[in-house]
């Protein structure tokens, strides 16, 4: 009886796993030009969410500063591609900004292993820093939260203040290449858009491995009961410390697929608002869900385009009515839904992820 | 449970059906514009075109204005039979103040409406970010804010000021009317840094003395220590490129420390009508702007201008130099089009060259090798009314020379390009 469950359970999973990858495939036979872009930078977003889930939904660390590694990935890129469209000369900005000689930082972004090795490790790297200062010290909930916001503000203001460096307010655009290839080309947009379904699968894959792990269960034990933890012999910092910094790392990689499709960088990418966007994603997704994160950045960024598409005036208003919809009566997100479905409650059951799962207050 | 899953259910398809709706409304339209076939050949009675303005977020107060006289400019020209016989049908969406917004909603408007040309933008950073999209699609934009110029690309026209329009005559004529030392103030972002570093190697060139740089990042609103530095410099002039709400406070509290316009000179070059109205007039009444027009220019053209804008969008609104710029854009494309018997981007900008128009603010003509407008620059000072009283304007309009070239100081800053 059980294993015949099961089989089904399997069977459904797979059956949803299959169509999500068809739609996911077959979409450049659908869609235009434009629409595929759009689409593969939600996509890209969904990366984000899944490195937030992450350390919000499984590790109970909310982090409002997500903005920053995305931005770290996505300037790593476009100061790679802004060298390779400026051909040896140096970048327009700085050359308006009153810089004579590239700076030494922007040298190594000549290369693309460098440009790309450096948009993951970069974020990841200023995560596992910023996480040995905070939860080594046991600092966590709300003062973490702020602190996150604190290195919101710092980057941002960084940033726009070392104009001659970053391209300040404006960031950096105008690039066209990758490689050779024209980014403008239909047929350079078809590959990126596989490039970031490949990576969005990956980032799945890679998430699902490790909440499905040993380290995994940590993570969810942390999130339930620190201290019990800590009682048991873990040490939660470090679980904590690789958490961040993986989820860092997955937003940074977003970031740089958000500039080959977006084609501009700046710092209101980085700001308060986005990063706590991205947070509003997992949150309606559901967080604790990974599909359900990845959903809610997708669902949300396209409500998005459509409500301000069609309602240029009062979008704004629709967005509000749909947070609210779903904060009053989805409390666990879209994904939430799911769940109410009989079969998957009863398989959740099993595992012992019921619907007492309790989240530390923020 | 149960219940809840009914609930749940129930209040998820109120969402969708507002997503359908909203999908079925965008469907609506398209089918609609959509029966021109397409783009630049517009059969049936209809040209789309783009207006692309910030109507949320921090830059919605200065967007919505231009996007409504843009609005008015598409009416009156429907009114009078549109062009080549064919109605104008605006497609308006919303930059949202955020830059990559502006290349998304580009990119739509020119891939997914397939509109003759696009009216938008006001910050830099939001050119910037468009720019790209219009060079890759070869779509054509027009934007209507004065701006730190070292630009021309072939698919924008610049209707407002580029820097030999508006700063660099400004820096003249106080070196002349008010003294030798400046100090400058500005919000951290590309035109103030730009700006200023234009005004620094004119300084030197004209025997000016620069006494005092200092930026504060956007929305800043504490000028204490700045203003105790502006205290103790002492300059002549104080020249202000602070942008929006910054302004609000830099005035009040100069007002507070005791500094009236007859103590020293301040000039600003994004103060104009619409921000006096926010500003309050007793703390800036004395001031001077710079800028190309002014509600109060005098112009039979103008009056007809202001009285229509006012008729349509309330008596207590004002006009300014960046709502006229945006008016007189929707027209110079018109004409062009006209000129070309065609909305083709390239048949549009050949026609354009030279291309003459007697706007609100006087006589302007399009300049064809880097497509921004001879205009007349003014500079200005704040009357008890709200309004400028003209002090000075340069006569005829001035040859737009966005990389300085014919400054001999300048030969630094546009190297390169």
């Amino acid at each position: 009886m059980h294993k015949r469950l099961m089989s089904r359970q399997r069977l459904w999973l797979l059956a949803g796993y299959a169509a999500a990858a068809t739609a996911l495939f077959c979409a450049p036979l659908f869609l235009s030009d434009f629409r595929l872009n759009l689409l593969a930078k939600f996509l890209a977003f969904a990366i984000v969410a899944l490195g937030l889930d992450l350390i919000w939904g499984y590790t109970g660390i909310l982090s409002l500063g997500h903005g920053v590694f995305f931005g770290l990935g996505g300037y790593a890129m476009a100061m790679y591609l802004k060298l390779e469209a400026s051909g040896g000369r140096l970048p327009d900005f700085m050359d308006w900004s009153g810089l004579s000689a590239l700076p030494w930082f922007w040298k190594p972004f000549s290369s693309f292993g460098f440009a790309f090795a450096a948009g993951i490790l970069l974020p990841a790297l200023l995560a596992l820093v910023l996480g040995y200062f905070t939860f080594r010290n046991r600092i966590k909930g709300v003062y973490f939260t702020i602190l996150t916001q604190a290195l919101v503000i710092i980057t941002v203001t960084l940033f726009i203040g070392q104009q001659a460096f970053t391209g300040g307010t404006n960031g950096i655009t105008g690039y066209g290449k990758l490689f050779g290839q024209s980014l403008a080309s239909p047929d350079t947009k078809q590959m990126l858009y596989w490039v970031t379904v490949i990576a969005l699968i990956a980032a799945y894959a890679l998430c699902r491995f490790l909440v499905k792990s040993r380290f995994g269960k940590v993570l969810r034990a942390i999130r339930d009961g620190e201290n019990r933890v800590r009682f048991i012999g873990y040490n939660p910092a470090i679980y904590q410390m690789v958490a961040f910094s993986i989820s860092a790392g997955l937003a940074g990689l977003a970031g740089m697929l958000f500039v080959l499709h977006v084609g501009i960088i700046s710092p209101s990418m980085m700001g308060i608002v986005p990063s706590i966007e991205m947070v509003l994603w997992v949150a309606i997704g559901g967080r604790g869900t990974l599909i359900g994160a990845a959903l809610g950045a997708i669902l949300l960024n396209s409500a998005k385009s459509v409500f301000s598409e069609s309602y240029p005036d009062a979008w704004l208003f629709f967005m509000g009515l749909l947070f609210v919809i779903v904060v009053v009566f989805l409390p666990k997100g879209a994904a939430g839904l799911l769940g109410q479905f009989k079969w998957l409650r009863r398989r959740r059951a099993k595992h012992g992820e019921g619907d007492g799962v309790h989240y530390p207050a923020v | 449970m149960r219940k809840n899953v009914w609930k749940s259910v129930s209040l998820l398809l109120i969402a969708l059906c507002i997503v359908i709706t909203g999908c079925s409304s965008d469907n609506k339209e398209k089918t609609n514009a959509g029966t021109d076939g397409g783009a630049n050949t517009a059969s049936d009675g209809e040209i789309k075109v783009g207006i692309l303005h910030s109507l949320s977020g921090t830059m919605a107060i200065s967007e919505v204005s231009v996007k409504e006289a843009e609005m008015m400019a598409i009416d009156e020209i429907n009114a009078k039979g549109g062009v080549l016989g064919k109605k104008l049908v605006p497609v308006v969406e919303d930059g949202a103040s955020d830059w990559p917004t502006f290349a998304e909603k580009a990119r739509k408007l020119i891939s997914e409406d397939g509109v003759a040309t696009v009216f938008g933008g006001w910050t830099s950073a939001s050119r910037k970010a468009m720019l790209p999209v219009f060079e890759e699609l070869n779509g054509l934009l027009w934007y209507p804010v004065q701006y730190e110029g070292l630009e021309a690309s072939p698919n924008i026209f610049y209707t407002g000021a580029t820097t030999n329009q508006q700063i660099v005559p400004a820096v003249t004529w106080l070196l002349q009317n008010r003294g030798k030392t400046f100090f400058l103030l500005g919000s951290d972002y590309v035109f103030p840094r730009t700006a200023n570093k234009i005004i620094k190697e004119q300084l030197k060139a004209e025997g000016g003395e620069l006494v005092g740089e200092e930026y504060t990042p956007l929305g800043h609103t504490d000028y204490a220590t700045i203003i105790s530095k502006i205290k103790a410099a002492k300059p002549d002039v104080v020249f202000n490129t602070l942008n929006g709400d910054s302004n609000v406070a830099f005035f009040k509290q100069l007002k507070d420390a005791g500094i009236t316009a007859k103590d020293m000179t301040t000039l600003s070059v994004s103060v104009a009508e619409e921000e006096i109205r926010g500003i309050g007039v007793d703390v800036l009444e004395g001031h001077l702007a710079a800028w190309n027009y002014y509600q109060s220019t005098d112009t039979p053209e103008n009056k007809t201008f202001v009285e229509n804008y006012k008729k349509k969008y309330g008596a207590d609104r004002v006009t300014a130099d960046p709502i006229e710029a945006g008016y007189d854009a929707v027209y110079l494309w018109a004409a062009a089009v006209e000129k070309a018997g065609s909305t083709d981007v390239a048949k549009v900008k050949e026609a354009a060259k030279g291309l003459e128009w007697d706007a609100p603010e006087g006589k302007i003509k399009i300049d064809g090798d880097n497509q921004h407008i001879y205009k007349t620059v003014r500079i200005g000072e704040v009357q008890a009314d709200g309004q400028f009283k003209e002090l000075w304007n340069s006569g005829d309009p001035v040859k737009p020379d966005p990389y300085l070239k014919g400054y001999d100081w300048a030969g630094s800053l546009s190297a390169g390009n």
